[in-house]
Parts: structure tokens; C-alpha cells; sequence
């Protein structure tokens, strides 16, 4: 993996780190969403969602848009498709597999010697 | 964690991961050869996955779907093209439609994996490659809200681990 797309990886994990900015991604990438409706999703203050759509926007995981008063945020599709993101994502499939695979081993009795 | 290295390759499109499990490779061969194995450690506790038909030997099919929080369904497909019991096999994995049509306007990912005797356990080598950066856009574009569900919802516990 080259530097740069270790960086990409690193801005991925880095706003996806947090439970509200996924919850945020989940939602705008099923449909456009102004700022407002999301804000009014979270029991935390408009100021703090605003703030969690900044750092998504910043990792490039969405785009915002101005339609009148109204802030339009939507997923960005092909951050999240690009190269080095999908086959973080696919990492992460993949350790989830393996994660249970170990669970599932873990759990045989143990043989009788 | 099992797992013991990771490699991304961005230009051939290709995710290598190696892991060692605490069980001989028959324990781990029969994880992919008995349905309802495979359906408890394929799709994450979100998207639990559902083993419709399992042939595992070359040329056969392995059809599933997933099942997402909202009660949607997710099918795909495994054709499998070769096989060397239990130390591994390969196979095409793809989209398809609910009822295991294969969906012919997307690629599929050609995956190897395999098993060999290390220290006492098995060491697994999963290696997926994709077509072409294009095609897996078109994949993407297909799965882009599961897959990143899917993907974010690990996440969870990669931080936890």
C-alpha cells in the first residue's frame, strides 16, 4: 500500500470513528439530507451535528450544498468507492469472516485425549 | 487477533490477508464445506447471511443472500472453479438477482483461499482480485449502501479490538 493511499485509508477510519459520523454517513448515503433534519435525528445540539458533517466533508465522504436557507448534505458515492476505501472497506469484511471464524473454532469442544 | 498481515494493491486491485486459526485445516476446510457454518461467520451479525445452495466442488454453486436491518435482502453467488479438499479452493463471487440469477452486467471477484498446516494450526490466505478499477466502481455503485453499512458497522469492532 503506497503512502498516499495509506493516508486516504488513515481520513477514512479517522471520521468513521465515531458512532454519530457513521450514523450520519448510513443516512446520507440512502438519500440527500439537510443538515437541519439530521440535526434533528441526534439529541445533541445542531452546532455539534454541524460539526460531525464537517469532518465527514473534509474526509470527503459527503458534500454539502446550499438550496435556499437550507444546507443539502448527501454521501459522496465515489469517496466511498474509490480504490483504496473499498478495499479498506473489504479489509474490514474480510476481519469481521475471520473474527468469527475464530469464534466459531473456539467454540468446539475440546477433543478427548 | 488471527490476523497476521494484510496487503492492499491498488494497482492490481487486490486484497491479500493471511490469518492463523487454532485448529487443523480439516476444522477450518469444514467451516467453507458445511452450509450452516458458513452462513454464521459469512454476513456480520447486521447482515446475517442465509446459505440457499452450497456445492462445493468445481463448477458448482454456493447461493446466498443477506438480510439487512430493514428486512431487505442482498443475494450473491459463489461459482466455484476449483477445488482441492481441504486445502483449499476458488471461486467467482458475484451479485445476483433474489433468485440466484447471476447478474451479468457485473463483475465478479475471483478469490483463492488457502489452508496449510503452521504451527500446530492452520494458516489461511484469503486473496480477492477485481477486474478493473471501472468495474469495481460498477460494483460499488450495486452495493455501495450495504457494503459501506456492512464495512462501518466492523469498524465497531476493529476499535473495540
Amino acid at each position: 500500500m503506497t503512502e498516499q493511499s495509506e493516508d486516504r485509508a488513515d481520513a477514512f477510519f479517522h471520521a468513521l470513528a465515531d458512532r454519530t459520523r457513521r450514523d450520519i454517513m448510513r443516512r446520507v448515503l440512502a438519500g440527500q439530507h439537510s443538515v437541519s433534519a439530521l440535526a434533528a435525528k441526534y439529541d445533541m445540539s445542531f452546532a455539534a451535528v454541524q460539526k460531525h458533517v464537517a469532518v465527514l466533508e473534509k474526509a470527503g465522504l459527503l458534500t454539502k450544498l446550499r438550496s435556499g436557507r437550507e444546507q443539502l448534505v448527501s454521501g459522496d458515492v465515489a469517496a466511498v468507492r474509490s480504490v483504496a476505501s473499498l478495499l479498506a472497506e473489504l479489509e474490514q469484511v474480510w476481519r469481521g469472516r475471520i473474527a468469527r471464524i475464530d469464534d466459531l473454532i473456539a467454540s468446539d469442544p475440546e477433543p478427548e485425549d | 487477533m488471527p490476523v497476521i498481515d494484510v496487503k492492499h494493491d491498488l494497482d492490481a486491485l487486490t486484497l491479500t490477508i493471511v490469518a492463523d486459526f487454532a485448529a487443523p485445516v480439516e476444522r477450518v476446510w469444514q467451516v467453507y464445506a458445511d452450509p450452516r457454518q458458513l452462513e454464521k461467520v459469512w454476513g456480520p451479525p447486521t447482515y446475517p447471511a442465509t446459505v440457499v445452495d452450497h456445492d462445493l466442488r468445481p463448477g458448482g454453486r454456493v447461493n446466498y443472500f443477506m438480510t439487512g436491518p430493514e428486512g431487505d435482502k442482498h443475494a450473491g453467488y459463489w461459482l466455484v472453479t476449483a477445488v482441492d479438499e481441504p486445502d483449499g479452493f476458488a471461486f467467482e463471487d458475484g451479485f445476483a438477482d433474489l433468485d440466484f440469477t447471476p447478474n451479468p452486467d457485473l463483475p465478479a471477484s475471483r478469490n483463492v483461499y488457502t489452508f496449510t498446516a503452521h504451527d500446530g494450526g492452520t494458516r489461511a490466505t484469503y486473496l480477492g482480485v477485481y477486474p478493473s478499477a471501472e468495474q469495481l466502481q460498477q460494483v460499488l455503485d450495486m452495493g455501495v449502501v450495504e457494503g459501506a453499512s456492512l464495512a462501518i458497522n466492523q469498524i465497531d469492532d476493529l476499535l473495540a479490538s
